[in-house]
């Protein structure tokens, strides 16, 4: 296990209470593993990738360990984090077409936080270069300014910084989704061989596009209301999902080869609960088909197969 | 319809306006009654430009554009606000589409005073309720709030509400569904199949190819401002002709197969000077060879599918 996230809770806090974003939320990644994360906006699932690098506030750690190699990183002190960030674990953020500095050209950029972390820029220009070559960048782009690159040639640029110091844990928040579909396909790629060449041992892709995922992604896991709802591999989960809320968001996916006219893909009715107040039990209850008397106490998020985790007292009770 | 007759939108760039940016170059096609068309193209294709020209809010260079025979850049005034009240448009992010700091059913009341200032309050309160439940929202939920206050889905699906209060025949939506979820996403796809089995013409502008094929009968793929392949979606889904609508279609994510599965690897693109004459894919086209430097020609394969490329008009003398 590279990465060990035990009954993590992470609440926003508003002045009419607490937003409980992150609730109770166990699970591991494996040392080389593409783990895809999903799910509704407001789920969750950028809480998640923040807080195991930083804690913005609102957001307030409440309780719960996060192990990154055994060792236990303390997501609670912004200060101690510091020492981990970028060198152990790094995030492309969410817009990374913005996250670049416009008045500062790109090589200069690059250069200011490697000396912010105590590297050398110039020591590092050769292994840089290589790296600009992998996701084939002309090497001036170091003397540009981010506004002379294009949305996927700066997608490919930031995903080159993040990755510089190989960390072991990558968070990919919402990468592609500004994209077209040919430098989604692109950038898709790269980051599988970004861990295949060793410039980061694990990832976490968070994203909305389950279908991109099933491309890259070893594993997935799927998160509803704060909560996680299930995590397996990506073939089981596209193909022989077991929680109904996967198996609902599985089949509103629109395809290619498929007409409203000859087949009406069907929505999910209702809408998440608000997480103010969020009810008890299973949280998707109210809009599950399936739910009955048992879904009033919330399920354990249990393996009912190997490496095949669900919450949900129906498959419960059909595989005990 | 609607009728698009070599629609072009030149810019001037460059320090003194000296160069031209072709971003819509000779584009013609035509929308029919209740049919849905979909523009696809990447970001630059000059896809929004085409739906901002329909909707004028953009000038056209040169062209023309037809509303039931009639050219819409002679409609001033009130013959403009008639255009208005069959034509009109719904955007990408519906959050900008508000004022934040009106409550969202100001929309409502703006077409109310502009458009049926004779109609009394309680028979328009009654035709907005019924318009909400049409588009598949509760009026008691709604009404009576801030931007904020509801979601993206919400407020998206609100703009079509306003759309339908007009009795528009013609809708242009710029992809409206991009920024929604899965889960909302499929019920405003849907929504839009039912406005168009009652006779609503839709322009669905968007990057998704599964999206539009789910919705249209007819696809327009556009490169650079410039169409390279157009006919029935079936056709252009099943046996795409072009190789950049070959590549698209490599690109999308699939379910049912994997990228690795597939051929052809995406190209990236090197940033080099356009070509004044000759096929615009030129620079990434893995067949290019020396008659690209030629224009070609739209021409039609088969029955509704024109193809603008010289590999397959050889093939198909």
């Amino acid at each position: 296990m590279s990465l060990e996230v035990e009954n993590l809770k992470v609440y926003y806090q508003t002045l009419r209470g607490d937003v409980k974003a992150l609730d109770d939320v166990t699970f591991g990644l494996n040392s080389g593993e593409i783990m895809g994360l999903a799910g509704e906006s407001g789920c969750g699932k950028t809480t998640l990738g923040h807080s195991l690098i930083r804690l913005n506030p609102p957001m307030k750690f409440i309780e719960g360990s996060v192990k990154l190699n055994h060792e236990e990183l303390p997501i609670w002190d912004m200060e101690k984090m510091n020492d981990f960030r970028f060198m152990k674990i790094s995030i492309i953020p969410q817009y990374a077409m913005n996250a670049m500095n416009p008045t500062r050209k790109i090589g200069d950029m690059v250069s200011d936080l490697l000396r912010s972390r105590g590297l050398d820029f110039s020591a590092t220009l050769p292994e840089l270069k290589r790296r600009l070559e992998m996701v084939k960048l002309p090497s001036n782009v170091l003397k540009m300014y981010p506004i002379e690159l294009s949305g996927g040639m700066k997608q490919r640029m930031v995903m080159v910084i993040s990755t510089l110091m190989n960390p072991s844990l990558l968070i990919a928040d919402e990468i592609t989704s500004a994209l077209d579909v040919a430098s989604q396909k692109a950038v898709a790629e790269l980051l599988v061989e970004f861990r295949d060449q060793e410039c980061c041992n694990s990832a976490i892709v968070i994203t909305h596009d389950i279908s991109i995922l099933y491309q890259i992604a070893d594993s997935i896991m799927i998160m509803y209301a704060g909560q996680l709802a299930e995590k397996a591999s990506a073939e089981a989960i596209i193909h022989a999902p077991r929680h109904p809320y996967t198996k609902l968001l599985i089949s509103s996916l629109p395809k290619v080869g498929i007409k409203h006219t000859e087949k009406r893909l069907p929505g999910i009715p209702g809408k998440p609960p608000l997480l103010l107040n969020p009810p008890t039990g299973c949280r998707f209850r109210e809009r599950c088909p399936l739910a009955y008397g048992k879904c009033l106490e919330a399920p354990p998020f249990k393996e009912v197969e190997k490496g095949h985790f669900v919450a949900c007292w129906k498959e419960f009770e059909q595989n005990a | 319809m609607l009728r698009l007759d070599s629609a072009t939108k030149t810019y001037h760039i460059g320090t003194f306006g000296g160069q031209e940016l072709h971003a819509v170059n000779d584009v013609s096609f035509d929308v029919g009654d209740g049919e849905a068309v979909s523009l696809i193209g990447e970001s630059g294709s000059g896809k929004s430009t085409i739906g901002k020209m329909i909707l004028r809010l953009l000038s056209i260079s040169s062209g023309s554009v037809f509303l039931d025979g009639t050219d819409i850049s002679t409609f001033k005034g009130d013959a403009l606000k008639e255009y208005y009240r069959k034509v009109q448009g719904v955007f990408q992010d519906p959050f900008s589409s508000y004022n934040p700091i009106f409550k969202a059913d100001r929309i409502f009341k703006i077409i109310h005073d502009e458009f049926y200032p004779q109609v009394r309050d309680d028979e328009w309160n009654e035709r907005v309720e019924r318009s909400l439940k049409d588009v598949g929202l509760n009026p008691e939920h709604v009404l009576n709030k801030f931007p904020h206050q509801l979601s993206g889905g919400q407020l998206q699906r609100f703009l079509i509400a306003r759309a339908l209060l007009l009795d528009i025949k013609f809708l242009v939506a710029d992809e409206i569904i991009s920024m929604l979820d899965a889960s909302t996403r499929i019920d405003v796809l849907n929504l839009l199949a039912d406005l168009k089995s009652h006779g609503l013409s839709i322009l669905f502008i968007t990057h998704d190819l599964s999206l539009a094929y789910y919705i249209s009968e007819r696809a327009i793929i556009l490169y650079r401002g410039c169409v390279v392949e157009m006919g029935s979606s079936d056709k252009i889904f099943k046996t795409p002709l072009h190789p950049y609508t070959k590549m698209l279609m490599d690109s999308v994510p699939r379910l049912d197969k994997k990228w690795s599965e597939g051929e052809g690897d995406v190209i990236l693109k090197k940033e080099q000077p356009e070509l004044t004459n000759g096929c615009v894919y030129y620079h990434r086209c893995p067949l290019a060879f020396g008659k690209c430097l030629e224009k070609p020609s739209s021409v039609e394969t088969e029955k509704d599918h024109f193809v603008a490329c010289w590999k397959v008009i050889n093939q198909n003398p």
